[in-house]
């Protein structure tokens, strides 16, 4: 590579004259190009959800205006009210709230503690537990949603909440995470804690706990955004509309919605967005870094 | 403080690793179990031997559910893969970094979503009738498109919908791998006089393989699992036309009560997705260059 090394390039003169100064016509073409490409892409993303929005403002009458306008001609919140007037919105909230926080709390906890014990205490034992983690982090839910139906029922839980609650209390994904949190901190961090006579109880809760916070984050959000949108457990495990969730009873409700206008089936999708947007403004960050994360191997 | 440290990993592991093995593990196991019986939860099971999977074998719904399930995963990921490379280093060009950061929220924005409730808005954006984007197509000249009463239409949807919402995490990944790539390294290139594609053929490409083949497997797997988008779109039409594999399953477990068929299902669902990270270890050893 070096013996290509061009005569312009001085390592202590100044900067080569750089060519972005005065574009170039292709320079400049390949710049206009770029930009009409994002923009395109902008649009393509964020034109249906705008529409959304948008529609679930506007009246019956007005719902299906076409040309699509941004704005609606006389914007109103009637879709809102006819979407708690025509189904039991707050049930769903409640619901989609019990089952969404209690889960996270769990995987939050649940992984923490486990991935901690693998990190701090490796022996063949552990080894062996670990790998059965792993095992099970490859395999998604669709392919088990007999079995787990099954012991569900076998445990009497079948179309309750706790249907859903319960298997999901451990993560295998959120597990490994925990793990590779924990074995980064300096093992030399629990030992002075001992040798200051912190037991292990104590080690872990004045010592260890409070390193994890980011890592957990993670794992909650993570927890927060898959069980708020899921519907597939949801749609098997549950069968009175007493214990549906929101995306469940968004889907299986639509024709009580739907009766005046679309505009109040799209007030119950933003409704039930609204939790999740403002988990992606605040822990975006976190969102990113966790579904990523998955890829590092 | 022995027996304290051993009653710690007990309590601390047995949420996990009892969950675990009770929710996942076990499943697993029961999953391949309950495909060799007859089973309708209302009698008791029968031993079936292979009949299940022999009874697959001839199902033509099942093996269009399993040729639309390929056909998603082929389709799907590719689209996906090329929309999300290319917006990848589109947004990793841009030099002011609020828009770079902006555009990057964008694109990962639809991931935020529940893809059923992606699917409910798609139904009325894509309305054969009313809905903006046949209005859009017509004023482009080209006739309205059966999004939902034609086989081929409807199956487009599906793709189009699940690859609207899924493309931002792949341009996750790439957008990280792109990052990781040292600035001398293209600077290096630039100044050998290398123009852009061949930067991209000969520098970017090669440095971005392992992102490439971890971003294909995850997207394959996860195409796999396609739900939401034609049950809620199109029910599996018209016809079997855009039926999936975990669609048969939901179908043929909890409305005809089939266990043992749906385990089946569920099982050649799992070796596919074994096979698939299986692959995906043989080729990271063989092609993907490590830097």
């Amino acid at each position: 590579m070096t013996a290509h090394a061009p005569a312009t390039l001085r390592p202590n003169g100044p900067a080569p004259a750089r060519p972005r100064s005065v574009p170039s016509p292709g320079r400049l073409l390949g710049n206009v190009g770029k930009a009409s490409l994002l923009v395109v892409a902008l649009v393509l993303t964020l034109g249906p959800v705008i529409w959304t929005v948008s529609t679930s403002f506007r009246t019956p009458a007005e719902s299906f205006t076409l040309p699509p306008q941004l704005f609606p001609a006389s914007p109103t919140i009637d879709a809102y009210t006819q979407v708690f007037a025509s189904i039991d919105f707050w049930m769903l909230v409640y619901n989609s709230v019990l089952v969404t926080a209690l889960i996270t709390a769990s995987q939050m906890f649940s992984a923490a503690f486990a991935g901690y014990v693998f990190a701090r205490y490796p022996s063949r034992g552990m080894s062996a537990a670990f790998a059965l983690v792993l095992v099970t982090l490859m395999v998604p839910i669709q392919v088990t949603i007999i079995p787990v139906f099954m012991i569900v029922r076998g445990m009497g839980l079948s179309d309750t909440l706790l249907a859903l609650i319960i298997p999901a209390i451990p993560t295998a994904f959120g597990t490994f995470l925990m793990r590779q949190h924990f074995r980064s901190v300096p093992a030399e961090l629990g030992e002075a804690a001992m040798v200051d006579g912190a037991g292990p109880w104590r080690t872990f809760f004045s010592v260890y706990l409070p390193l994890g916070w980011p890592a957990m984050a993670i794992v909650g959000v993570l927890a927060f955004n898959s069980h708020w949108n899921e519907f597939f457990r949801p749609l098997v495990l549950e069968l009175s509309e007493k214990n549906f969730t929101l995306p469940l009873g968004l889907v299986t409700l639509q024709g009580n919605l739907g009766t005046g206008s679309v505009s109040v089936v799209l007030a119950g999708v933003v409704l039930a967005a609204l939790p999740a947007i403002i988990v992606f403004l605040f822990g975006q960050r976190a969102l990113r870094s966790g579904l990523t994360s998955g890829a590092i191997k | 403080m022995n027996r304290s440290v051993a009653l710690l990993k007990l309590v601390f592991l047995t949420p996990a690793v009892v969950g675990l093995g009770v929710f996942a593990f076990v499943p697993i196991v029961a999953s391949v179990v309950l495909s060799l019986f007859h089973w309708d939860l209302l009698s008791a099971p029968t031993f079936a031997g292979a009949d299940n999977y022999a009874a697959l074998v001839q199902d033509a719904s099942l093996w269009s559910s399993l040729v639309n399930t390929l056909g998603y995963v082929v389709i799907g990921v590719i689209a996906q893969i090329a929309i999300s490379l290319g917006l990848a280093l589109l947004v990793d060009s841009l030099r002011w970094r609020w828009v770079k950061a902006a555009t990057r929220s964008v694109f990962f924005f639809p991931l935020v979503l529940s893809a059923a409730s992606v699917s409910i808005f798609m139904k009325y954006f894509f309305d054969e009738n009313f809905g903006v984007v046949n209005w859009f197509l017509s004023v482009l000249g080209v006739p309205a498109v059966p999004w939902f009463t034609s086989p081929v239409g409807a199956y487009a949807l599906v793709i189009i919908v699940y690859v609207w919402q899924n493309v931002g995490f792949t341009f996750l990944l790439f957008l990280g791998g792109l990052a990781q790539i040292p600035e001398d390294v293209r600077e290096a290139a630039m100044l050998d006089g290398a123009g852009p594609w061949q930067r991209f053929r000969s520098v970017t490409m090669p440095l971005l393989s392992p992102t490439t083949l971890t971003a294909s497997v995850m997207a394959i797997i996860s195409g796999f699992q396609i739900f939401e988008q034609p049950f809620v779109l199109t029910a599996g039409g018209p016809g079997d036309s855009t039926q999936s594999m975990v669609m048969s399953i939901y179908e043929k477990g909890f409305r005809d009560l089939d266990f043992g068929s749906a385990s089946a299902i569920g099982v050649v669902l799992l070796l596919i997705i074994l096979l698939v990270t299986a692959v995906q270890f043989r080729l990271s050893r063989r092609f993907v260059f490590y830097q």
